[in-house]
């Protein structure tokens, strides 16, 4: 039952998400979240086995500390704090994301868990994660904003993946953990890129190429 | 053995990274590819016994895509030092360890016998060809490295959990790790089809991503638009192939599960729609290599078509893999040179390339041809044999459509690409003081020559490949 409690407030987590304006509560909010995560692996199993409780660990570390640091520092050096306006309002975006949700329990339906999950929210949790991450990646403009995004997206792969900790902890490990480390690292120095070169992050300026 | 293919390259880039600065670091490339492309062949033509719990292995339907790839490489290598002497102002030794670990990467996927390595080998390939898109150091580069970073992150985020679907689906129907392709597709038909049809849906869309089917191409023109034409061989030959393999093993799991009918519709659907997609967007095209990125999301659409079709359409799209690979070295080369010479790739700003460098505008004009599917070339006898499944297999409507689109393609690419290349070049154009040389052109003719013959004849222990290849791709053990 708690389990299903923290997967609720990692759905509500999203709806915060896609409300917030300001960048700097955004990265905190995915921050918790990463944190909610850790905390949903360490109830899963009763025992803690050494693997279980390194995942948790390196999950807070990386989710919850080490990115949103690095994202913070690359929004201290920004003047703005507020996002420009997005590609949909806000009011929309919640709607959409509400009707997100919606779908994803009617798709849940569709695919039933094993017998020890059975009646718990991770997949439509899951699936609502990453559509928010989806949402925030594409609607919103400066670049930073947009790695939170996708932050978020990889926040419901991985909640998914925790389904797979107890039977298949290898592929979890070296999946999840690599494509979240390698990724940001990279968008992180070509965020560097383009701060140098445009003297701002809107990626709105983004947008000679075209047909 | 199959650790040597990944590992050889690997080192090399460290080399590479370590050796002295100069046009030295381009020449490891070719002598790098050429004993990948002889370690490939070695591992294709001898038998021996494996460890049942060995991690890699080159089965036929990698070592098919594998061997593409490496000739691939080897011609781009052979191009590299040539281009390179052209921009001295450029750094060489990020631009030869991320073309080493570009190999390194695709031999890891090719060899890769379990779901989470094969996704961790598109990840790892995607990282390292991000740099190359950045290679020119400019606004419209950074902008078409953003994208194709962002855009590609979010296609493997899709495929990792469509990836952990399929597991799930496995763990539900009683096998555990170690989750082998082999051992998948001899036991899994206990796999729950819901579970199966989600995860292949989420796969389609992920590694559809990296392949550059519509509507999931956005990051392709700007990507090949802004890159060198050497970095766009790459792309539009060699990692578009890897994904392809991706899909078609994900693919052949569900299809030995019962759900290959699902999974073929769905195929089918993007494969046109991708086409069609590319018809619109060449259509009055005004940048030369946008037109290319287009005919890659076309070819790339073809692949899907031919694997949807199933049937003796596995084999030639598996065979078109290669032709479009092939092609794509001949014309991204050629019209490399085209561009240098020109100094733009704006279509108005272009004429009369055939008078100002012949041997590139012959190439071009060829690899046109090629790749519209004419014959006697390698993509002509690919799309005769789909088409001629797809009708046999009673998929009228379908191959009807193909057929249709290819001919609208044709149109269209001629349309925008012979104004281009004949004519008279007008003395008020930009000159710069490129001309064709043997280092810039050959390799280019060598693909060409190679799309040629194999449009002709097969060698018999290719033949005997492909099929192989084919069998496994739909999931026969």
């Amino acid at each position: 039952m708690t389990i299903n409690l923290l997967l609720a407030i990692t759905m509500l987590l999203n709806f915060m998400l896609v409300a917030t304006s300001r960048l700097n509560k955004a990265i905190q909010l995915a921050a918790t979240q990463g944190a909610v995560l850790a905390l949903i692996l360490l109830l899963m199993h009763e025992h803690w086995a050494f693997h279980v409780v390194l995942m948790a660990l390196s999950t807070v570390a990386i989710k919850s500390v080490l990115i949103p640091i690095m994202l913070s520092r690359a929004q201290a050096r920004l003047k703005v704090i507020q996002e420009p306006p997005p590609y949909i309002g806000y009011t929309l975006s919640i709607l959409l994301s509400a009707l997100g949700t919606g779908l994803a329990f009617l798709l849940a339906r569709q695919l039933p868990l094993q017998a020890g999950v059975l009646g718990t929210l991770f997949v439509p949790a899951s699936l609502t994660t990453l559509f928010t991450g989806f949402l925030i990646m594409t609607t919103r403009r400066r670049a930073l904003t947009q790695v939170v995004g996708y932050l978020v997206l990889e926040n419901g792969v991985y909640l998914f993946s925790l389904l797979l900790v107890k039977n298949m902890p290898l592929m979890v490990e070296t999946g999840v953990l690599l494509d979240l480390v390698v990724g940001i690292f990279v968008m992180g120095i070509v965020i560097n890129h383009i701060q140098q070169a445009f003297d701002s992050q809107d990626t709105h300026r983004l947008a000679h190429l075209r047909d | 053995m199959y650790l040597a293919l990944i590992n050889l390259p690997l080192l090399a880039a460290l080399v590479v990274w370590f050796m002295k600065p100069g046009i030295r670091r381009a020449r490891v490339l070719p002598v790098i590819g050429s004993l990948h492309l002889a370690l490939v062949i070695l591992a294709l033509t001898t038998t021996y016994r494996l460890r049942p719990d060995a991690w890699f292995r080159l089965d036929p339907l990698g070592g098919w895509i594998l061997l593409v790839v490496s000739v691939l490489f080897i011609l781009c290598a052979f191009y590299a030092p040539a281009y390179l002497a052209l921009r001295p102002e450029r750094d060489y030794a990020v631009f030869g360890v991320c073309m080493l670990g570009f190999l390194s990467m695709a031999s890891l996927t090719a060899a890769s016998r379990h779901p989470g390595v094969l996704w961790v080998g598109m990840e790892a390939m995607t990282l390292v060809t991000t740099p190359l898109i950045y290679y020119n150091h400019n606004k419209r580069s950074l902008e078409a490295t953003w994208k194709f970073l962002m855009i590609g992150s979010v296609g493997l985020a899709l495929a990792l959990l469509g990836t952990f679907f399929i597991a799930y689906a496995a763990d539900l129907g009683g096998l555990g790790e170690p989750l082998y392709f082999d051992r998948l597709i001899a036991k899994g038909s206990a796999m729950p089809a819901n579970w199966l049809k989600a995860g292949f849906v989420l796969i389609l869309v992920g590694y559809g991503t990296k392949m550059g089917l519509a509507p999931l191409h956005t990051w392709k023109p700007d990507a090949y638009g802004e890159t060198p034409g050497i970095v766009g061989t790459l792309l539009a030959g060699g990692v578009t192939s890897c994904a392809f393999l991706a899909l078609v093993r994900m693919y052949s799991v569900v299809a030995a599960a019962g759900q290959g009918e699902f999974a073929r519709g769905l195929l089918v659907a993007m494969g046109l729609l991708s086409m069609a997609w590319a018809l619109v967007f060449m259509v009055r095209q005004h940048d030369l290599r946008r037109l290319l990125a287009y005919s890659s999301v076309e070819h790339v659409g073809i692949l899907a078509f031919g694997l949807g079709i199933g049937g003796a359409a596995t084999r030639f799209a598996l065979f078109h893999v290669g032709a479009n690979a092939m092609v794509k070295i001949v014309l991204f080369l050629a019209s490399g040179n085209i561009v240098r010479s020109y100094s733009s790739h704006g279509v108005q700003e272009i004429s009369g390339a055939i008078r100002r460098v012949p041997v590139s505008g012959w190439l071009f004009l060829m690899g046109f041809v090629a790749i519209t599917c004419s014959p006697p070339f390698a993509p002509f006898v690919a799309i005769f044999g789909i088409s001629t499944a797809a009708i046999q297999s009673g998929h009228l409507v379908a191959g009807a459509a193909f057929l249709v689109l290819l001919g609208g393609l044709f149109v269209a690419m001629g349309s925008v690409v012979l104004p281009v290349l004949l004519g008279v070049p007008s003395h008020t154009r930009t000159r710069t003081p490129y001309r064709d040389t043997f280092g810039t052109t050959a390799p280019a003719a060598v693909a060409l020559l190679l799309a040629l013959v194999f449009g002709l004849w097969l060698p018999r222990p290719l033949d005997a490949l492909l099929t192989r290849a084919a069998a496994l791709a739909e999931g026969r053990p």
